[in-house]
């Protein structure tokens, strides 16, 4: 298969691209939004029309109601999301949330797709324990209760938690906290007694709680997957987090090079455009080689991971690392090039480094996923 | 089955009968590769046997036309081939100039009886090229070279001096950038080829910090070059030699495929190199810088290959590549240790670790320097002003 896009995938990405710019541009959607001091962190309207699209269900079976597309395609739109900093559940609901519910029983997939679908369910996902990322230490304990379950610990950065209609929750079944195998993924309902949100606002203005699950009792259709064997659905969960995380990098990036290079060519110094500069075009041309290179690498892992490759684990964690390096290389040299009018909040550079942070840390920032990489290369 | 489905078992199959074991190991050092040419002697029958079973295919120039000694394979094709004589490890069949450079630049402005003659030749590898461009007074400004060919009617007379001609006292013939205008300064240079055996015609290897003398310098002194042996027309050959560099360097950029695209975290680990978390973390930020570019190399060809690449995007390749390739050997010394430092033992084959990262360093100089390529990316790609 070409590492480019194909003729659908193009139309797709001409659609998307024109959508996100139109409606969910950063002046309508991320300043209109944050500067209400919404405690969503996104607008309900918007998502309503990622539905009319079809985009909120790109990733769910056809069977289900959903495109039954694949991450290249779920790239697109979060590539386009990411250059225009729009604000949306679609990477926790639509990817994360979407792939996990794949290996859900029809009778709890009934329950939550057609919401997901239709633009009216939002869904989270709480996986960290603690400010890292770190999936493999799994503590919040699921103990049996009846034919169900009770849940009683924490989890933290648990985007848009406070909003969503239920979260997938990744809980230790048996075993001790490191252990492979113990580990069960749960879909909890938002009104469940005894779960408590502390939301907060982050640097990028989106929200994201602090949860504490104070002997949550959980009926058994609650479970996704099999109990103590939901290692395997959760690395797909994150694995589409990750990748879907690379992509919408790869579109912060992009976007952060694109009006910087603008600036280039508008502002004057010393009589003459900096652009002229060769000691700028040269940072330029280096950044515009970093960012190509990550998008290729992003595009590489999501082939792979649709076509479920055995390689597809390694390259999603070259992807997530690649475009976390190269996207921040991307704020931090755009701010700088802006010069004083970068630091101000009139300028949208400076939401461009707000929103790298925040992803770069989403799922496992770049130093988790070259650590990985050195582990999953056998050394 | 698709019919690409089909193609790539019939090329499993062909390669599992034709590709001999030793030509699955990779490459050893510059002798143990098949360059052809008048002088080749094959190093074993394993190398002459693999390249005979290429030549009768068109496979050691698998995606040129039939009429001109390739197999005539569709971009697609040609990618199922290059995947699956990776999947073996199997060699190039035939490494040359010929193939990389030259060819190209004849498919697109040779004439009908040139492409004929001098393309069959460079896929059977019966002519080692070679490339005259730098002078020792144009080097990354290539376009004020002075080597002079007068107008005698029915031939030129070629003066003056190349520098850096890579294996010029091995090669065959030159491709040669040649003013034949000395008003004109882009639009003042011919693209000749000519004979390396021409009376007048010298080369002179020149020692370099690795030891080894791959390039020459090489003398010009009233070379006689017929007017037929021109590519392109006359005075144009700037069109014809910046067309020719794109593809220098891309094939310096290594996106083909090669070594260079390579993680070498695991190799150095299994060296013992690796109890140093430091190091280790270096490695395993190449690692990944290593494995995203092979990406980036796939998806340039796949690009290159429909035209939707960016006429200058071998730059930003070359660019890339080469600094990587240089920050590889600088990370397989560190690993290497002591051992990395001997110039001359029998447990480095004669100082390969040193001697190969030496040679890196002309990576990001040769064929444009880094700082070129970013020049060109600013101006042609980012369309930054004044560039």
């Amino acid at each position: 298969m070409p590492l480019y896009h194909s003729e659908d995938q193009a139309m797709l990405a001409e659609t998307v691209t024109g959508f996100m710019a139109d409606e969910g541009g950063i002046k309508k959607q991320l300043r209109h939004f944050r500067d209400m001091n919404c405690q969503d962190g996104f607008g309900h309207a918007l998502w309503k029309q990622f539905a009319e699209l079809g985009l909120t269900g790109i990733l769910a079976g056809e069977a289900d109601g959903g495109m039954g597309m694949g991450h290249v395609e779920a790239g697109i739109v979060l590539r386009e999301i990411g250059r225009n900093l729009t604000p949306s559940p679609f990477l926790a609901t639509s990817v994360m949330g979407v792939t996990a519910l794949a290996a859900a029983s029809d009778d709890l997939r009934g329950r939550l797709l057609p919401g997901v679908i239709a633009g009216e369910t939002v869904l989270a996902v709480a996986v960290d324990e603690g400010p890292k990322h770190r999936p493999e230490r799994i503590a919040l304990a699921a103990e049996k209760s009846g034919n169900g379950f009770r849940l009683k610990g924490r989890k933290d950065f648990v985007v848009h938690g406070a909003s969503a209609d239920a979260l997938i929750v990744a809980a230790r079944t048996s075993g001790a906290e490191g252990d492979a195998d113990g580990v069960t993924l749960f879909a909890v309902p938002r009104d469940s007694a005894g779960l408590g949100h502390n939301a907060v606002r982050l640097v990028d203005s989106s929200m994201a709680s602090h949860v504490t699950f104070d002997g949550v009792e959980l009926a058994g259709d609650c479970v996704i997957g099999e109990v103590d064997g939901g290692r395997a659905v959760l690395g797909r969960m994150l694995a589409a987090g990750r990748i879907g995380a690379a992509a919408e990098l790869t579109g912060v990036g992009q976007g952060a090079f694109d009006i910087t290079t603008a600036y280039l060519k508008t502002r004057k110094q010393f009589g003459r455009l900096i652009g002229e500069f060769q000691a700028l075009q040269h940072r330029a041309a280096h950044l515009y080689s970093e960012l190509e290179i990550a998008e290729a690498a992003t595009i590489k892992a999501q082939q792979l991971l649709d076509g479920g490759s055995e390689r597809a684990e390694l390259m999603v964690s070259v992807a997530k690392a690649k475009a976390g390096r190269a996207c921040n290389l991307a704020v931090r040299e755009g701010v700088q090039m802006h010069g004083g009018v970068g630091m101000t909040d009139e300028y949208d550079i400076g939401l461009y480094m707000k929103r790298d942070r925040a992803l770069a840390e989403f799922m496992g920032d770049a130093a988790y996923h070259t650590e990985r990489v050195a582990q999953l290369s056998g050394y | 089955m698709s019919d690409l489905d089909a193609f790539r078992t019939e090329i499993r199959a062909w390669l599992e009968a034709n590709c001999p074991a030793e030509m699955r190991e990779p490459v050893s050092d510059e002798d143990d590769v098949c360059w052809g040419g008048r002088n080749f002697k094959p190093k074993n029958e394993a190398q002459k046997a693999w390249l005979d079973a290429c030549v009768a295919r068109g496979y050691t120039v698998p995606d040129w036309p039939k009429a001109y000694g390739g197999a005539g394979m569709s971009p697609a094709e040609a990618k199922v081939w290059r995947e699956e004589m990776a999947r073996i490890g199997a060699r190039p069949p035939l490494s040359s100039f010929g193939i990389w450079m030259l060819g190209p630049a004849l498919l697109k402005f040779g004439t009908e009886e040139q492409k004929v003659h001098y393309l069959n030749q460079i896929a059977r590898g019966e002519i080692r090229w070679c490339q005259g461009y730098s002078e020792p007074g144009s080097g990354s400004d290539l376009v004020s070279l002075q080597t002079f060919g007068e107008d005698r009617g029915d031939h030129w007379v070629v003066n003056g001096q190349k520098i850096w001609t890579s294996y010029a006292d091995k090669a065959d013939w030159i491709f040669c950038l040649v003013r034949t205008d000395k008003a004109n300064k882009y639009q003042g240079i011919s693209f000749l080829l000519f004979d390396m055996a021409t009376p007048g015609v010298t080369t002179r290897p020149i020692k370099l910090i690795s030891g080894a003398s791959p390039f020459c310098e090489t003398f010009f002194d009233n070379v006689v070059v017929p007017k037929s042996q021109i590519v392109g027309e006359l005075n144009r050959g700037w069109d014809v030699a910046k067309y020719l560099l794109g593809h220098e360097r891309e094939m310096i950029s290594g996106a083909g495929g090669g070594d260079r695209l390579n993680a070498i975290g695991a190799v150095c680990a299994r060296n013992g190199a690796l109890h140093d978390p430091i190091l280790r973390a270096e490695l395993a930020m190449f690692d990944v810088d290593a494995l995203a570019y092979a990406a980036m190399g796939e998806k340039f060809l796949d690009e290159a290959k429909v035209g939707r690449a960016h006429p200058a995007q071998p730059n930003m390749m070359k660019y890339a590549g080469t600094e990587l390739n240089k920050r590889r050997h600088e990370l397989l010394m560190s690993a290497g240790g002591s051992t990395a430092l001997e110039w001359e033992s029998n447990e480095t084959g004669g100082g390969k670790p040193s001697r190969s990262w030496l040679r890196t360093k002309a990576n990001s100089i040769e064929g444009g320097t880094s700082e070129v390529m970013l020049n060109v990316v600013a101006k042609r790609i980012l369309d930054l002003p004044g560039a």
